[in-house]
This record gives structure tokens, sequence and C-alpha cells, in this order.
């Protein structure tokens, strides 16, 4: 099937959708690109302006921002794909994921936003910096976080990839002809990325909100009605995951989490929520809000996307009852395409083009705000604390900006050259390794009883005992990082391994704690105080202090 | 400054602001809640009842959505009202 220009001449090229495709990349290309004069600031060259934005965003700027950056394509495709190919358990704990999320950033989003605002901090490894005076352990939370930010952007491009790939385009033999579209949507992202900062994926971030919406509650409400009504769907998926494994013997998926696999559902769960605000995509966007309490009405608002990721999730099983063939052009079957595929069967062209798109561009915003936060953390914890100590904040934007593209090169890089499977697994392991870092971030918001050097050594131990689990896994198709579940020991179920690495990390930061302690090690010089983690947007001491890091500058301003 | 001392602060917390205790409690609760609620998976991990060809496992959770979020914007109002004028 080796055609000169194979773009052009495969007959399964869906013109229509690829043009409606283009036409909305190419607005949002224009808005990224004007998105610089968004709250126009007197200059980019900082990190407070090109890295967040200024800081000023408002409740609902904040929500399709935050919106834009969880719920990432990535996210869009595969989730529908576990429900597919293993069911309930692989994917629908998205849905308590995503919803007990809310509540737990609740608790301490405040706490960081404050103590963020008044000390002009843009990571959480300059907060942990800054609360113990431990250039390890900053350096420790700054590399888990860009190290497990990287696969997070390369799997965006898996998502643009699916959608390609159905489209007709992207998966013939010539190499040029398969990764250019790839290309260019990647350098388009990094130009207004490196011009407008935050600003850009804030803006876009509404057209692809808007987008996901209106394609998911338009499938939603008309597909089960083609493949016959809801019974029908969850009939059919019930009867997949009960039907065993060919390879195995044992059923291929869960219907609903049976005996045995609660913990894995409820872990699963539990785990990535409270991973995910340890991201620094996650942390940069909620920053970047314009006071304290943004992020926490932004926390009753933001699970309606749960609402259309459930229903997204169940879009897999709709692709069950409807016989979705997921044959990639390669030949091979990837469970990847089974949302893209699905909107062809049963859509006309043009709004095939919208739901691709509505995928294509939600892989921007994440994937630009992950750089941006990726680089800030660079030029913040590793430029300017290891390298080059006097740096400008006009250098260390200039340093961010730069490493912005690197990061997209590198993720870029990632995908073309390596197997698909090698971004799964390190997406896989970036969760169990940034749920690590929850100790030295969260605790140390409220506490200071937790001493420096356990929090290291658990951090250690958790990374440690997590990675080599993880690649203890097994599944049908890979012999290592074959999953993210293992048994729990001594309880005998299944359970999310990041929990468990979490757990035993705890109990390494106790223990020694007790013993540093009792010994009387240096617990470092903390430079933030209990009033700083109340601070509020129009705190008058928060300029006075960016300018002279002076703690007793003014007296508080209440009876 | 003392290690044994969390927030180590040798002086006045005058700029925190002044909390009502249980209005914090309450609001504690409230996010909670739907956390205790959905972790605890055997409680809805059923088929029966089923509403509009959805089994239980799945409506159960899309209503926590609504409930979850009903919870957290009573803590972010009791958690207002709990710090007085100040936010």
């Amino acid at each position: 099937m080796s055609a000169p220009l194979g773009l052009v001449t495969d007959s399964s090229v869906n013109v229509t959708a690829l043009v409606v495709l283009v036409a909305l990349f190419l607005v949002v290309t224009v808005l990224g690109f004007m998105a610089s004069r968004f709250r126009r600031a007197e200059s980019l060259d900082s990190l407070d302006e090109w890295g967040l934005g200024g800081r000023r965003f408002g409740t609902w700027v904040t929500w399709f921002l935050l919106g834009g950056d969880l719920y990432t394509a990535y996210t869009f495709v595969a989730v529908p794909a576990a429900m597919f190919s293993l069911g309930a358990v692989a994917g629908f704990f998205a849905v308590p994921y995503t919803i007990i999320l809310y509540p737990i950033i609740f608790v301490f989003m405040a706490r960081l936003w404050s103590v963020s605002h008044r000390h002009g901090y843009v990571t959480t490894a300059d907060f942990v910096r800054g609360r113990y005076d431990d250039r390890t352990l900053s350096l420790a939370v700054s590399v888990t976080g860009f190290v497990a930010t990287m696969p997070y952007i390369a799997l965006q491009l898996v998502g643009i990839q699916a959608v390609l790939e159905v489209a007709g385009v992207g998966g013939g033999d010539n190499a040029l002809a398969k990764d250019l579209p790839l290309l260019i949507a990647f350098a388009v992202l990094a130009a207004y990325t490196y011009s407008s900062g935050l600003r850009a994926p804030a803006i876009i971030a509404f057209v692809k909100d808007a987008l996901i919406y209106v394609v998911i509650i338009v499938a939603v409400v008309y597909l089960p009605s083609q493949v016959g009504g809801w019974d029908e769907i969850f009939g059919a998926a019930k009867d997949k995951m009960a039907a065993p494994n060919p390879a195995t013997g044992a059923p291929t998926g869960s219907f609903i989490p049976g005996d045995g696999q609660m913990w894995a559902y409820a872990t699963l769960g539990l785990g990535s929520a409270m991973a995910l605000f340890m991201y620094p995509h996650s942390v940069t966007a909620s920053l970047s809000s314009g006071s304290r309490n943004t992020i926490r009405r932004n926390a009753a608002i933001l699970p309606a996307y749960s609402f259309v990721l459930g229903l997204l999730a169940l879009l897999g099983w709709v692709a069950i009852a409807a016989g979705t063939d997921v044959t990639g052009l390669d030949g091979e079957k990837n469970p990847q395409l089974v949302v893209p595929q699905l909107f062809e069967d049963f859509f006309p062209d043009w709004f095939v083009g919208v739901a691709f798109a509505a995928i294509a561009i939600g892989a921007l915003v994440p994937a630009a705000i992950m750089s941006i936060a990726a680089a800030n953390t660079f030029s913040r914890n590793i430029y300017k604390e290891w390298l080059n100590k006097d740096a400008t904040p006009q250098q260390e934007a200039k340093v961010s900006k730069l490493m912005s593209l690197v990061v997209k090169a590198f993720a870029l890089l990632f995908v073309l050259t390596l197997d698909k499977q090698n971004a799964i697994n390190f997406q896989l392991l970036g969760g169990i390794w940034i749920l690590q870092t929850f100790p030295a971030i969260v605790f140390s918001l409220y506490t200071r009883w937790f001493h420096r050097k356990a929090l290291l050594a658990g951090w250690a131990v958790g990374i440690v005992y997590g990675t080599v689990k993880a690649y203890g896994v097994a599944s049908a198709s890979t012999d290592h990082f074959g999953g993210s579940l293992a048994e729990i020991p001594g309880l005998g179920d299944m359970g999310y391994i990041a929990m468990t690495a979490f757990a035993l990390n705890l109990v390494v930061t106790v223990v020694l704690t007790l013993v540093l302690r009792r010994l009387k090690i240096d617990n470092g010089t903390d430079v933030t105080r209990p009033g700083d983690y109340h601070a509020d947007a129009d705190d008058p001491r928060v300029q006075a202090d960016l300018e002279v890091e002076d703690p007793f500058a003014r007296e508080p301003d209440h009876a | 400054m003392s290690l044994g001392n969390p927030d180590g602060a040798s002086r006045p917390d005058i700029d925190v602001p002044p909390t009502d205790r249980r209005k914090i409690v309450a609001a504690c609760v409230c996010l909670a809640v739907p956390v205790v609620a959905l972790l605890w998976v055997p409680s809805y991990a059923r088929e029966d009842p089923s509403l509009g060809g959805f089994p239980f496992f799945f409506w159960y959770q899309f209503l926590w959505v609504f409930l979850c979020s009903g919870f957290t914007w009573t803590a972010f109002k009791l958690v207002q009202s709990a710090r007085g004028g100040r936010r």
C-alpha cells in the first residue's frame, strides 16, 4: 500500500473531516498568537507573566484553563479505550477519581496559592525550598515533576495521532508523510507558546472545552438510539467482559468491580486524585488564578468535566454494542482508535471533523501548559538554583521559554522514534513517582513536624519500590509495566502501586522523622510564617515582600 | 527558631484570620463525605436497581458528581463564614 504520497492517494482519507479539522486548527493558531494581548502585561519577560499569565485569571478563565489542562486528549482517547478493552476497573475509575479530586484540592490548594502568592513561588519545589531551606529536597521535587511531565506531553501526541490515523493520514509507510501533520501541529504550538506563554492555552481552552462539550453531548444523545439503547449497550459490554480471554482463559475484563477488585478501584481513584495536583501543570494552572478563593470556587464547578468524562468513558461501551472495528492503518488492532472510529462510523463527515478537532485541540492545551510548567520548574529550580544563582527575572523567563521548546522537541522525538508503548509505560511510572512528592508538598503546607531528610528518604524509598513493582507487572502484550495494579502486601487484593509505594513512603518518613528529631538533627529554616498561608490577592504586604524580602515589613491590618 | 514548634512562630499569629472552629469542622465533614462514599466501593458495586438502562454502579457515580459539587460549595460557604469578614 505504499503510494509515493501516501496521504493523498489513500482512498480512506476523509477529506471533509480533514478540512474542518484544519480550519479549526487555524482558528486556534490565530487565537494562540493573539493571546499575548489578553490582559496585557507591559512585558512578558518574567516567569510571573510568561509562565503564570500574570497570576490574574478569574473564576471562569481558571475553570476553562484547568478543565482544558486536566482532562487531556490522552484521557479522551485512553479512558474509552480502557473501557472498550478491559472494562470498568481499568476505565471507569476515572469518574470517582475526578470527583474526589476536588474535595482534596479544596483542602490544600488555597494554602499553596496563598504562600506562593506571598513569596512569589512559581513551582511546588520553590515552596519546599522556602519551607525547609533544603536544596536537595527541592531538587528531588522538581526533578520528579519534570520527569513525570515529559511522557505526559508525549502522550498528548498519541491523542493527535489516533485522530489523524482514523482520518486516513499518518499511518502509511512514508515516514515523512506519516509524521508531517504532527510535526506541523507541534511546531505551531511551540511557536505560540513561546510568544504568548500561559495566556495561549488559557484562550485556546475556551475553544477546546466548548468543542468537547458539544461533541460528547451530541454523541451521547444520538449514538445510543443507533445501537439499540442503553440496555443493549450495557448488555453487550457485560457479555464481552465476561467472555474468557483466549490467551489466558480469564474473563476479558470487568463489567462492575467484583470481589477482589474493590481495592483496585478505590486505590486507583484515590491515588490518581492525590497525584494529579502534584504535577507541575496542575500547579501552574492553579497558581495562575487571581485570588485565593478562585481555586475553591472552581473545586465546586470543575466536576462538570467529570460528568462529561464519565459519558465519554461509556462511549467505549457504545462502541462494543456498535461493533466498532479498531484495526489501524498498519493492520493491527489498536483500542485507542475506538472513539475516533466510532465517530467516523456514525456521523456525517463535517461533524467527524469537529469531533477530531476537539480531540486534537484538546491535546494542544495540556501540551502547552505542561511544557510551560516543566520549563518553569527547570528554570526556577534547576537553572537558577544550581547553574546560575544570580539569574535575573528576564534570564529566568528566557531560559523557561527556550526550555519549553526543548521539552516539546523531546516529546516529539519520544513519540516518533520509540514505540508508543514506551510513552505509556513512562506515563504509568510518572504517576507512581509524582505521588511520592505528596508528603513533602502537602504535609508541609500544614506542619514542619516532618523532617526534611526523612521526607527525602521516604520519597526515595517510594520511588524505588514503585518502579520495581511496576517493572514486575506482566500483561498479555508486554512482560514489564503491563499495568498499574499489583498485589497489596499483607492484603492479598490487587491495588494501585502508587498507593502502596505512598504508604511505604509515609512509614519511612514518620519513623525517620522520629529518629532525626530525637537526635536533634537540624531541620533547616523556614522563611514562611503562619499568616502567609492565608494571604489573599489584595494583600498589601505581597508586593512589598516581593521587592524586599522583609517578613516584618508591615503590621497586620485587623484587630 | 525551635524545631519542636510546628510553624515555629515566636511572635503572635496575629495575621492568621480569626477562625470559627465549628464551621471549619463542618466544612471538613462536607469534604470528607464524597471521598468516603466513593472509596467505599462495595456499597455501590452492583447492578440493581437500574435507572433508565443504567446499572446502579454507573448512575450512582454520576449522581455523586452533583452531590460532590454541592458538598464542596457548601464547604466553601462555611469556610468563608468561619473566617468572618476576611476571606
